[in-house]
């Protein structure tokens, strides 16, 4: 069943209702056999865009390319990609056999060979022997891994999952989100994935597409997006992050001088140029230290067992950090930062 | 898959072989004589026999339409399909309207062509057929032009429901509107509507002043404000009752709101006479103890208002037990936590909270005053309100159809702005049922004063209810009411009365054995085609998006207003003539119960669709279901409930039905309602009960059987299965 999925390419692809833009028109390419995610904060536009690359949205303007073939004017069900609904929209009066089938069925395949094939479509996301059973009877994680294997069963060129864990509790969200990973990578799936959860986007994406006002603010790897944010939102929806504002004095290599209040820094100038920038830090980027270049209070100390959360009073406003058991409120302390957590960012 | 690559040729093929082989023309004898390609009588031929062997030339561009079409049908050519279609749709329309029963209709016509010997009548199954193919064409040419996401199915099912309202709801009211400029003997047409409009009978004051009757017009307004005022505050202190108060019957008080359903619109009415009639119990029992003569007051305003309070209190009930179990528990809490008393909290809170349901009730009721017909009628006595008067103009001795269609535009115009009121004030989509989020809570119970008033109020008019049932019921069985009241069966035996002739076989002699064959029988035609249309509609409306998508919605919501009389007018003034005479065949009825019952078809099915997760529509689609098979496989099952819904209530509702009816009935086909009508009229109260009682059992049979049948079953696996 191993095989790799296609790739997807939208040229230009938009959709407006009316003077609304719901996506405005972009660029993207998601490589054959990876697990891209549409990550943002709910009315970014990115269960639209995932609506139209699965044809149950007519897309505005631009194409939408599947394997190299046009899709854009092709229904739903012509156009060979499978999606799993956020509330599953398992069918309700059949049995979890009848809903994997009923895909196989809709194509035209004899309704005793669907079944078979479905038994194994189940078997494959570990849920043999369940296939007489009503949806309602199961579990909400089996009935997600039904929703999956209705999906799957297609050998669809792409798979799609809008916010597919969002109905499970945390610890199930864990375990199915590691599942569908596995199984994408064993199968060598194509897969567009939606979700507001950036915790969940780093854990199973390839790469992650982060969405802001119906448009893309930033495309990369988890660790790419998490270490080189383009701007502030990027930087902190993507994990925490405190915003203070710097000054690039001037450049010296790959490096920029950086005057940060009374203190300064060498961090590298990632394309900027001299005056007024955003300063992006993350809270694990800050330590307590002797030889530490910034001067602070203690303001909050919350201990929360493996580290304890602080926040600092500095000239430069406050900051959040996380660091191992120490300082007490009201004391002075100088801080560290650590370059990798430290970014500059265009304001 | 060769029907993939001439996606258009089912429709082609329709329309083509009703056009060669179907008689054209509406056949005296049934169904007999199908193939008619060639037939002795022009009358009984296809289009193709008519113009090929017998000369008429009118049906040759019909048939040129339908070559025009057919490269478009073989190949996906979106443009033949859409010109063919569309010039078949205006040859047929234009021949059937240009040659009557009378040769060419319009003079202009025979001096263009010179005089016509023959002449046509209306149009038939083969006519029909052809005219669906051909609107068929044009849809499937829409949906390959990408008009409905290029779905043919959407795009029929579009055209077929726009097609249905076109003929059966626009052009009937069109056509009687038209009537009103029907000049009259000598004066011309814009006279002739100026008096028809300003008629003195219609918007005198006389009694204002004097001891003159008022106008029609004013009696209709006085009846129906003060008729929905007093059944809005009724179903107000029933449904409080029911819902903010330890009431112990709160069943039976539920089991109210059937009853509007399965009563006969005159049943009350009867109940009443019965009663305070002049040799009505009350009467008699008077003028025996105190020898009064309380005389006729109840004929008139009096007992039409009070007859109509008693009908439509339920619904008001019905339409406010809603509206007082959706407001939220926890506003009624919030409210008692900052310190308000009960009564503050009823005043300030709950009854503002209220006021768009209660405006809702007022406006439902007012409507049902306005349009009702079988109360006036039995009780009204001289006091003439818009539908009976509407009913006098067509069957009395003046026969006046233009007085008719101008007392039914007034009609229709008061309910129209009813309805638009109505819709203002619920808001959008009126008949979308609100869906219950559950919220905590409980409901707050009424404060004591509130509590005293409704018990006072509701509990002596539900005694009063049950005993006016309970006469209507009664007078059944006695021989003659006020005089004789001896326990007979006598009127069931007359009604009802079964013999078995030498050779075995039943004889149905009861006199109306006819009436309630047919009723049952075109009832039951009608249910499903009503059930079908309306869930249909319903899952357009809700579920697709397309152009001209609103102006469907408002085009269905429009034919809900237009009240029962009017259509019945509409419906004869259209119908009695060619290109579709059938007036006096039971398809009128059919069409009259479809298109009068189809809001109920479309509202089950909305609140039904509502409840429906649109993404299991969604999941069956990408899992490669056509639209129809999404359809079939997946939103049908999920609505078993709107189904039986929608089918008891279209059956019981045309059982039901007067208003309407009372124009289309004919001595062939004639209605259980319309029939009893005619033995009230003549004082045969007895029979008339009779067939009522069996009417009611009949009504609730037919409930319980069509939920036996259809619905439990799968209704039970499913509720199981929630669990």
């Amino acid at each position: 069943m191993t095989r790799h999925g296609a790739e997807v390419r939208l040229e230009g692809l938009g959709k407006s209702y009316g003077p609304v833009r719901a996506v405005k028109p972009l660029d993207l390419v998601i490589e054959g056999g990876t697990l891209v995610t549409l990550l943002g904060p709910s009315g970014c536009g990115k269960t639209t865009l995932l609506r139209m690359i699965a044809g149950l949205e007519q897309a505005s303007e631009g194409r939408i390319l599947i394997g190299g073939r046009d899709v854009t004017l092709l229904s739903a069900g012509e156009r060979n990609v499978s999606m799993v609904f956020q509330s599953y929209a398992l069918f309700p009066h059949m049995s979890v056999l009848e809903n994997v089938a009923y895909g196989l069925v809709s194509s035209g395949i004899a309704r005793r060979a669907a079944e078979r094939t479905a038994e194994g479509a189940l078997e494959t996301v570990g849920l043999a022997g369940f296939g007489a059973r009503l949806p309602s009877e199961l579990s909400g994680g089996q009935q997600q891994r039904v929703a999956v294997a209705r999906a799957l069963v297609l050998e669809p060129d792409v798979l799609l999952f809008d916010e597919p864990l969002s109905n499970l509790d945390a610890r199930l969200r864990r375990a199915m989100r590691e599942e569908i990973r596995a199984l994408q990578q064993r199968l060598g799936l194509t897969v567009i994935y939606v979700t507001h959860d950036q915790a969940e986007a780093m854990a199973v994406s390839d790469k992650v597409v982060v969405m802001l006002n119906a448009g893309i603010a930033q495309i990369g790897t988890p660790h790419a997006l998490y270490t080189q944010p383009d701007n502030v939102f990027v930087a902190t929806f993507m994990g925490e992050a405190n915003h203070v504002r710097a000054e690039i004095e001037a450049l010296e290599g790959d490096a920029a001088r950086v005057r940060l209040g009374e203190t300064v820094l060498h961090l590298p100038h990632r394309g900027l140029t001299p005056g007024p920038v955003d300063l992006m830090i993350r809270p694990e980027a800050i330590r307590i230290a002797a030889e530490g270049a910034l001067p602070a209070t203690v303001a909050r100390a919350t201990y929360m067992g493996a580290h304890t959360e602080y926040v600092f009073t500095t000239p430069v406003g406050e900051l959040f950090a996380t660091d191992r058991p120490g300082g007490s409120p009201g004391e002075a302390v100088r801080l560290a930062l650590d370059p990798v957590g430290t970014v500059l960012v265009r304001p | 898959m060769s029907l993939a690559r001439a996606p258009g040729l089912p429709a082609w093929l329709l329309a083509a072989l009703a056009a060669t082989l179907l008689p054209w023309h509406m056949q005296q004898d049934g169904v007999a004589g199908l193939f008619a390609l060639r037939a002795e009588e022009a009358d009984a031929a296809s289009a193709l026999g008519q113009a090929w062997f017998h000369g008429r030339f009118w049906f040759w561009p019909v048939l040129a339409a339908l070559a025009l079409a057919l490269p478009g049908a073989l190949a996906r050519r979106s443009v033949f399909l859409l010109a063919g279609g569309g010039l078949g749709l205006l040859a047929i329309v234009a021949q059937g309207f240009a040659i009557g029963i009378q040769g060419w209709s319009w003079p202009f016509l025979e001096a263009w062509f010179g005089p016509l010997e023959e002449r046509q009548f209306g149009m038939g199954l083969g006519g029909a057929l052809c005219f669906l193919g051909c609107l068929l064409l044009v849809t499937d040419g829409l949906a390959l032009r990408g008009f409905f996401k290029g779905d043919r199915f959407v795009a029929g099912a579009v055209g077929v429901l726009a097609a249905s309202i076109l003929i059966f709801t626009a052009w009937p009211v069109g056509t009687m509107l038209l009537q009103m400029f029907t000049p009259r003997e000598e004066l011309s047409g814009l006279t002739a509507l100026g008096v028809r409009l300003f008629d003195g009978k219609i918007w005198g004051l006389g009694c204002v002043t004097g001891r003159v009757h008022c106008g029609v017009f004013w009696n209709t307004l006085v009846l129906a404000v003060s008729t929905a005022s007093a059944a809005t505050l009724l179903g107000l202190c029933f449904a409080l009752l029911v819902t903010r108060s330890g009431f112990p019957a709160k069943r039976a008080l539920r089991l109210l709101t059937v009853l509007p359903i399965i009563t006969p619109p005159f049943v009350i009415g009867l109940g009443l006479i019965l009663i305070f009639g002049r040799s009505g119990v009350v009467n008699q029992f008077v003028q025996s103890a105190f020898g009064l003569e309380l005389g006729r007051w109840i004929y008139g305003f009096n007992g039409v208002w009070l007859a109509q309070v008693f009908s439509f209190t339920p619904t008001a009930f019905l339409v406010l037990i809603g509206v007082v179990e959706g407001i939220s528990p926890a506003m009624e809490e919030a409210s008692q936590t900052l310190r308000a008393s009960r009564m503050r909290t009823f005043r300030a809170v709950s009854l503002p909270l209220m006021r768009p349901g209660l405006a809702n009730a007022w406006l439902v009721v007012f409507v049902e005053s306005l349009a009702d017909f079988g109360n006036p009628i039995v009780l009204g006595g001289s006091f003439g309100v818009l539908s009976t008067e509407i009913f006098f103009a067509v069957v009395g001795a003046q026969q006046d159809f233009g007085r008719a269609a101008a007392l039914a535009a007034i009609m229709l115009l008061v309910a129209l702005a009813a309805f638009l009121i109505q819709r203002a004030v619920v808001g959008g989509r009126s008949y979308v049922a609100m869906t219950g989020k559950g919220d905590a809570g409980l409901p707050t119970p009424l404060p004591a004063p509130v509590r005293r008033l409704a018990y006072a109020v509701a509990l002596p008019w539900a005694l009063l209810t049950i005993l006016v049932y309970g006469m209507a019921l009664a007078g059944g069985f006695v021989r003659v009411w006020g005089r004789d009241w001896t326990p007979t069966l006598s009127h069931f035996t007359r009604a009802f009365a079964l013999e078995w002739s030498a050779s075995g076989q039943i004889i149905f002699v009861g006199g109306a054995w006819n009436s309630l064959f047919t009723t049952v029988t075109l009832a039951a035609i009608a249910a499903p085609i009503t059930a079908g249309l309306g869930l249909l509609a319903a899952w357009l409306l809700t579920r697709q998006r397309f152009a001209g998508r609103t102006a469907l919605e408002f085009a269905l919501m429009l034919t809900f207003a237009v009240p029962g009389t009017v259509i019945g007018v509409a419906y004869i003034l259209t119908y009695n003539l060619p290109p579709l005479e059938i007036t006096g065949t039971a398809m009128i009825l059919v069409a009259c119960f479809v298109f009068r019952n189809l809001p109920v078809g479309v509202r089950s099915g909305v609140a039904a669709m509502s409840q429906l997760d649109k993404s299991l529509d969604e999941a069956a689609i990408t899992l490669r279901a056509s639209t129809f098979r999404t359809l079939r496989t997946v939103v049908l099952p999920l609505l078993k409930p709107a189904i039986v819904t929608a089918l008891v209530y279209a059956f019981v509702r045309a059982m039901t039905t007067v208003s309407a009816v009372i124009f289309l009935v004919s001595a062939e086909y004639e209605m259980a309602t319309v029939f009893i009508i005619n033995r009230v009229i003549n004082g045969d109260y007895g029979l008339a009960i009779a067939y009522c009682a069996v009417l009611i059992l009949l009504m609730l049979a037919a409930i319980g059987l069509i939920n036996l049948l259809v619905g439990r079953r799968q209704l039970g696996r499913r509720e199981g299965a929630r669990t």
